[in-house]
């Protein structure tokens, strides 16, 4: 009968091992500090019970001496607990150079993914053994969490912005994956799976998924559609600044403040282009709020995250 | 009934002598019938939902109806029982006796209080009749704001109105506690319940306003699409967030510290002794109601909100971890050399002290960023705080019923059978809740209607438990009333206890004490006589 009482999940991600870890020594503090509390509560209760010989307590005020160590030594060892813990929340939530980059939109009720090249799935997501995995994440409508207990990651995601979440597979197999924050109806059926798969095989699945367009591919399409090149582009008579090798960098504001440009900066400067103009340049350009759905912003920002760096310096907000 | 002395009870029994009355007594009693009413309901709420979650299959209920039961479960159970309780009844009965005044400095304040707690009370009352909430207590947008179609105004309404009882409460017991305190009963020789009781006022005069505006924001973009949550009409979700648990982590603090409060008088009286360290057992309610205010970014470790912002609220989670830690070891303390009595009260506050301190420790875990990201918004949230909630709060409020019971209606209740249920409460409550630790651990979400299969042995232990626990409740609902007309007289003062509502006969006459007391000596002078006598 223990086979169906399981106390861990499986462990499958470069940091779940390491969140176990922290996880055990919390176990290990609190089983002694509970055990100490207990122990002492119950041999008091027994030594001290009132009986005859033992009707009246001894007058005891305090003591300082032991005030202090019960602070002091309490707070000594949930210090080490909040380093430990905050070094993990930053390994947790700092992703490796060059992840797998995947787009996940949230929608009441189902998780819908694309890879690169196009591959699309819905409630499944597959992915490479031992390659650190990347995904940027939006909601269509209410706040969700991406959860896979396996990898001991969790992540909101938020209509309106882009969140991520990162983790390197460590072993094949099938992993559940649940939305962790309350949605409305079907909740609980906002699960999905997790297919960590050899690399040969992820190959294989890559050729034999129905592969639609690649989503920087299809970015280019809307790219020209919606004419962003009449605007951005080099030149004197350029009415926005050039968007190639922008990605990444840190850009003077209108307000003088300066903001790395990142997925949230490209999306709100979409759909809200005013709310932080870049410094130099007219507040001429129209939302793109509406017109524009989730997953086209999230096209549109592969192109220009694809987009090679000019050779020469252009002229952007930066630059003036 | 002739050879009973006029008291508060027997002084009058018309109806309007107790809707009208301006009595901090009978209105206590007033609010212990209302929020028993609310417990019962909230109960039966979880009751359902334990049912329900026997099988992986969503199968009693339908999925919108478990997500209105999970709802009205906190909802009922936090507004209605948790956050009024012990002030409301207890408090309200115990502050003026315990400090030697013949009533709170504002008694028709107190009356009004209880009368928009129950104006808030039919709101969501209406509520569940029309059809319930879904969005779960903490009303997250855009989810509550934009896209719930069930009745979020009129629950949201529900609530406002009820924090305004709060407030008068709190201001209530505020000016009480500062200027009506008997001759001689100077700050540091209060009983710590009103230490507590003070803590836990000055959170519900400055915590409740904000969650009264946020439920208004909330309310005016639900009605007239003003955008301040829902992104898609410019608002942001996140600041409801803050907003929500700027009050709602405070509200916690609410909750527990006047259950903190119980405990330190009830192991003072059935140890016999002071409590030891007295001063940093009071200033540690304070601590925690300061600290109180500055740890809410701790619900939102994934939401969005900066890894830097996680780190000082992490930290200063572990902090206020510490004037708790500290009440702990001094209650136990407070057992070395005593001479332990182990009444029904005392096994309710022994059994606090066990589960506080898992509720406490596993807080921990929660404050610990890395940690967090994996069991937020599991069980292990769920088991975490119900061992605060019902293993602290409501273990403490049925010591103090059961420790005040002789002394609120001048009857004992049977001593057997209440211990008994107290240890009934106690297993219960563990074979319901540990297994959640696990459960969260193991990766189930909270608010699940149905759930994948390996959740399914811990699940159903934790439903075997819950019907422990059931009947554990049930059972002093029962003995409780019968001891009312067949329990033995109690006397002023059965257990023998210091404390000026001791002082004067059980039940109380309407004016508490025919001469104000004056007090000479400290609180919990357990010892002294029998010492003089001895010496």
């Amino acid at each position: 009968m223990w086979e169906d009482l399981p106390l861990f999940p499986e462990s499958a991600s470069s940091l779940s091992g390491e969140v176990d870890a922290l996880y055990v020594f919390l176990i290990a503090v609190s089983a002694f500090f509970a055990l100490l509390i207990c122990a002492l509560v119950v041999g008091f209760t027994f030594k001290y019970r009132r009986r005859p010989g033992n009707e009246r307590a001894s007058r005891i005020e305090g003591s300082l001496a032991l005030e202090l160590a019960w602070t002091l030594i309490p707070l000594a060892i949930t210090m080490v607990i909040f380093v430990w813990g905050a070094r993990l929340y930053f390994a947790l939530s700092l992703a490796p150079e060059d992840c797998l980059e995947i787009q996940v939109i949230g929608k009441q009720w189902m998780w819908k993914l694309q890879h690169p090249q196009g591959q699309r799935e819905i409630n499944e997501l597959h992915i490479p053994l031992g390659r650190p995995v990347r995904l940027t994440m939006t909601s269509e409508d209410v706040i969700h969490s991406f959860f896979v207990p396996a990898f001991r990651t969790k992540m909101d995601v938020l209509p309106n912005r882009y969140s991520s979440v990162w983790f390197e597979p460590t072993r094949t197999g099938r992993y559940h994956l649940f939305c962790a924050e309350y949605c409305g109806t079907k909740h609980s059926e906002m699960i999905g799976t997790v297919h960590v798969l050899e690399p040969h095989e992820y190959e294989r699945w890559l050729r034999g998924a129905v592969a639609g367009e690649a989503p920087a591919e299809a970015g280019r399409r809307l790219y020209e559609a919606q004419r962003c090149d009449t605007c951005h582009f080099a030149g004197p008579e350029a009415r926005g600044p050039v968007l190639a090798g922008l990605f990444g960098r840190r850009v003077q504001l209108a307000d003088g403040s300066t903001v790395v440009v990142d997925e949230n900066h490209l999306r709100e400067s979409i759909v809200a282009p005013n709310a932080r103009l870049t410094a130099g340049w007219q507040a001429i350009m129209p939302t793109y709020a509406g017109l524009l759905r989730e997953e086209e912003i999230l096209q549109l920002l592969a192109y220009i995250k694809s987009l090679p760096a000019p050779e020469v310096e252009p002229r952007n907000g930066d630059g003036r | 009934m002739t050879n009973t002395p006029e008291n508060y009870i027997n002084t009058d029994f018309g109806w309007k002598s107790w809707l009208l009355t301006l009595d901090h007594k009978r209105i206590a009693i007033l609010y212990l019938l209302s929020i028993s009413f609310f417990f019962f309901v909230g109960g039966f709420f979880a009751v359902l939902m334990r049912i329900e979650l026997l099988t992986p299959q969503g199968d009693l209920v339908q999925a919108e109806t478990y997500n209105k039961l999970f709802t009205m479960h906190g909802l009922v159970l936090i507004f209605f029982f948790l956050i009024p309780g012990i002030p409301a009844v207890l408090g309200n009965f115990l502050v003026p006796m315990m400090i030697g005044a013949r009533d709170l400095a504002f008694p028709r304040l107190n009356l009004l209080s209880w009368y928009i707690f129950v104006t808030g009370g039919l709101f969501t009352l209406y509520a569940v009749a029309a059809g319930g909430v879904d969005t779960g207590w903490t009303f997250y947008t855009p989810y509550s704001s934009t896209y719930s179609n069930t009745h979020v105004i009129a629950v949201g309404l529900g609530a406002f109105i009820t924090g305004f009882s709060s407030i008068l409460t709190g201001l209530n017991f505020l000016v009480t506690i500062h200027t009506m305190r008997a001759p001689g009963l100077s700050w540091f020789r209060l009983p710590l319940f009103i230490w507590a009781q003070y803590a836990t006022s000055l959170i519900m005069l400055l915590g409740t306003p904000v969650i009264a505006i946020t439920i208004l924001l909330l309310a005016l973009e639900r009605l007239f699409r003003i955008g301040i949550f829902d992104p898609s009409i410019g608002g942001d979700p996140v600041l409801f967030q803050h907003l929500f648990w700027f009050y709602s982590h405070p509200a916690v603090y609410i909750m527990i510290l006047p259950a903190m409060g119980i405990i330190s008088e009830i192991i003072a009286c059935f140890a016999r002794k002071r409590v030891f360290g007295y001063r940093f057992v009071a200033f540690s309610s304070l601590a925690i109601a300061i600290l109180g205010f500055f740890v809410w970014g701790h619900h939102m470790f994934l939401s969005g909100q900066s890894v830097y912002a996680g780190l000082v609220f992490s930290i200063l989670s572990f902090l206020v971890a510490i004037p708790s830690a500290v009440k702990v070891f001094n209650w136990t303390a407070t057992l070395y050399k005593g001479s332990i009595s182990l009444t029904t009260p005392m096994l309710y506050a022994l059994g606090f002290l066990g589960l506080f301190t898992i509720g406490g420790l596993t807080g921990l875990f929660l404050a610990s960023l890395g940690l967090d990201v994996h069991v937020h918004d599991t069980y292990f949230v769920v088991a975490h705080f119900h061992y605060i909630m019902v293993g602290g709060v409501v273990m403490a409020y049925l010591g103090g019923i059961h420790f005040w019971w002789p002394k609120i209606f001048g009857r004992m209740y049977p001593e057997f059978v209440a211990r008994f249920a107290a240890i009934v409460v106690f297993i219960g409550f563990n074979l319901t809740f540990f297994p959640q630790f696990l459960l969260g651990y193991l990766g189930m979400p909270r608010r699940y209607h149905a759930y994948v299969e390996e959740f399914q042995v811990l699940n159903v232990m934790s439903s075997a438990g819950a019907s422990i626990l059931g009947f554990g409740y049930l059972l002093p609902m029962i003995y409780l009333v019968w001891s009312l007309r067949s329990g033995k007289r109690a006397g002023a003062n059965p257990w023998d206890a210091k404390g000026l509502e001791w002082q004067t006969p059980s039940p109380p006459p309407t004016t508490n004490f025919a001469v104000t007391p004056v007090v000479t000596e400290e609180a919990y002078a357990y010892g002294e006589e029998e010492a003089a006598v001895a010496g």
